[in-house]
């Protein structure tokens, strides 16, 4: 049985990042217009990147072997895709799609990976003791205001925390990743100026993402305090504490990594446009650039790229899944 | 009638998004009486002007009358919400009730199809779909494209509820008696999924309106008819918040934060009536 899901699951990942390089593929040739030889055209014609044409048009006929069948142009593209390598920018020639991509990715992973966890531990917190009646009150009063930010996009509440943090009180920079003249490293002044111009896009994440959490988890705070056990914990005079953390809390918890897994794909999504509120250079600003200047192999890169990696992250988790919660069985 | 009324007053979430939505329609109805709607054509005012008497909101970089693009813009994004709304809930419903009631093979394939486009970002395939058709999208296509994404809230829980419907004695008895698969479906089943069709529609008029103002944000919305997202996308094209244009930039974000509010506490309030069970707790 635990074979028989692993691979079906594993099965799924593969069919799901199939079906996004077969989009990437055939959407190009479907519409009416053909984005690549447009944007093409475009770039000759205003003069641009003239020394690379040649090889770019080149690399092109070569890439999609134009006078070949269109069965052999999507195999030789699926066996490109599975060796990495996902074509060349038009607009940054000769760079390659995959190293801007890699360029970009840390940003991404580092802001939205742990304003992602960040809002993960505060929202669950906040959830459980929403649905605990020992409660100080102070909890229920800051309930309803934080499940109406969830309603919000994340990039909107960006753009007045900006214009609130940033233009009146001038606490933070305005955007961007880091400020104009430092250098990438890992020294300490950077790392300090780096964590200032996250915490505002962090933030936005954070209080447009909590009330999710909150109500996840106190859904399910509420069917377990029905359960049986804990009014048998109750008429044991257990400690209110102990019920709460270790037979409340603790069953409660683990549809919120389910959850979690689920939720990847809308927290990428969202903070695609957080970071092209702030500037921030990630893969979401790169995918918004890409967007202007109609750089296509850049767009289906960036689209392909998250796309696979939201697929190992779920795939990850399911499986570690059915380790933690010998509830759940496949 | 009474009753409606003590009703609305039980389910005063309910209530209260019903009215904010309503005020945001009459918004784009009354409007155009008070507003010259003219003023969100492109060139037609004096740009960059600071708001006035004459023009409330103020004027764009590129003559438009800020107060007349709202008020033409936020009916656009309304249509295109309610068209994929209404495709998502179709698509949703007939899913739902295939794979719940039939199962099979088709059970599995739509499950499976709900479950992997619940965990793609949605806004990425978009992004190639629109950004594959720039220039030519307009406020229905835009739709179209949008309601890719509206289908499968629906689908999985109009599906969990039929599969625990289809146990039900008065189903049985229904199908006992010979009664056709489409005639249960739609006699016996719709009615008591009314509530549930309700919520998935309110659902997929949401997911619609974000992905479409995410779009529209990116620049991928129709370039010649405002809408919300649009404004914004403009407003950071011209670097708005930075330079503090109040009145440009955060007009459109109120209203959309209105239209979400609204579209949430409606669900919300669905969902008491649905499980009253979450009525005692709140």
């Amino acid at each position: 049985m635990a074979l028989e899901y692993v691979l079906r699951r594993v099965g799924v990942f593969f069919v799901v990042v199939w079906a996004a390089a077969t989009v990437n593929f055939a959407i190009p040739r479907l519409s009416p217009a053909d984005p690549i030889k447009e944007a093409l055209l475009k770039v000759t014609s205003m003069g641009a990147a003239q020394a690379g044409m040649d090889v770019l048009t080149r690399t092109f006929s070569e890439r999609f072997g134009l006078d070949q069948p269109v069965w052999k142009q999507y195999l030789n593209y699926l066996v490109d895709l599975a060796q990495g390598n996902l074509g060349f920018s038009i607009s940054f020639f000769p760079a390659r799609v995959g190293e801007m991509i890699l360029v970009a990715l840390p940003w991404t992973i580092v802001l939205v990976g742990l304003a992602t966890l960040i809002t993960f531990a505060l929202g669950t917190v906040l959830g459980a003791f929403m649905a605990w009646s020992h409660v100080p009150g102070v909890i229920r009063v800051l309930a309803p205001p934080l499940l109406t930010l969830s309603a919000i996009p994340y990039y909107l509440l960006g753009l007045i925390l900006i214009y609130l943090f940033a233009f009146v009180i001038k606490a933070f920079p305005l955007g961007g990743g880091y400020s104009v003249g430092l250098t990438v490293d890992w020294s300490p002044p950077f790392l300090v100026d780096a964590a200032k111009h996250a915490i505002l896009p962090a933030l936005s994440i954070v209080l447009a993402d909590l009330g999710f959490w909150a109500l996840g988890m106190r859904g399910m705070m509420v069917t377990v305090q029905g359960e049986d056990f804990m009014t048998l914990a109750e008429a044991k005079g257990l400690n209110p504490g102990r019920i709460f953390l270790r037979y409340g809390v603790r069953n409660a918890v683990l549809p919120q990594i389910t959850s979690l897994a689920l939720s990847m794909g809308r927290v990428v999504s969202g903070a695609i446009l957080v970071e092209v509120v702030f500037a921030y250079p990630g893969v979401g600003n790169l995918l918004y650039q890409a967007i202007r200047s109609f750089d296509y192999f850049v767009i289906y890169g960036v689209a392909f790229m998250v796309i696979v990696a939201i697929g190992v992250a779920t795939l990850v988790l399911d499986l570690l899944l059915p380790a933690l919660d010998p509830r759940i069985t496949y | 009638m009474n009753l409606w009324l003590d009703r609305l007053f039980t389910y005063r979430q309910l209530a209260v998004g019903l009215v904010i939505i309503l005020a945001i329609v009459l918004l784009g109805l009354v409007g155009p009486l008070f507003v010259d709607v003219g003023g969100a054509k492109v060139g037609v005012e004096i740009p960059d002007l600071t708001p006035s008497l004459e023009h409330p909101l103020g004027t764009d970089t590129v003559g438009r009358d800020l107060l007349a693009v709202i008020i033409v813009g936020t009916p656009q994004t309304l249509t295109i919400g309610l068209i994929a709304g209404v495709i998502g809930l179709g698509i949703g419903t007939v899913f739902g009730f295939v794979s719940g009631y039939y199962g099979g093979y088709a059970d599995t394939l739509l499950r499976g199809a709900a479950d992997v486009f619940l965990t793609v970002p949605g806004l990425l395939i978009l992004v190639v779909i629109a950004s594959s058709t720039k220039g030519a999208v307009n406020v229905q296509t835009e739709a179209l494209v949008v309601s890719a994404l509206a289908w499968m809230w629906p689908t999985r829980t109009i599906r969990s509820q039929v599969l625990t419907m289809r146990e039900r004695s008065y189903i049985r008895v229904a199908r006992f008696s010979g009664t056709s698969d489409p005639r249960i479906i739609v006699e016996e089943m719709m009615p008591n999924l009314l509530p549930y069709l309700a919520a998935g529609f309110v659902g997929s008029v949401a997911t619609a309106i974000l992905a479409s103002i995410g779009l529209e944000a990116l620049g991928l919305g129709p370039q010649n008819q405002p809408t919300l997202g649009m404004t914004i996308y403009w407003g950071l094209y011209y670097t708005t918040v930075m330079r503090g244009l109040v009145w440009w930039w955060l007009p459109p974000i109120v209203i959309i934060v209105l239209i979400f509010v609204g579209l949430f506490s409606i669900s919300a309030g669905l969902d008491k009536i649905i499980n009253p069970r979450l009525r005692s707790t709140t």
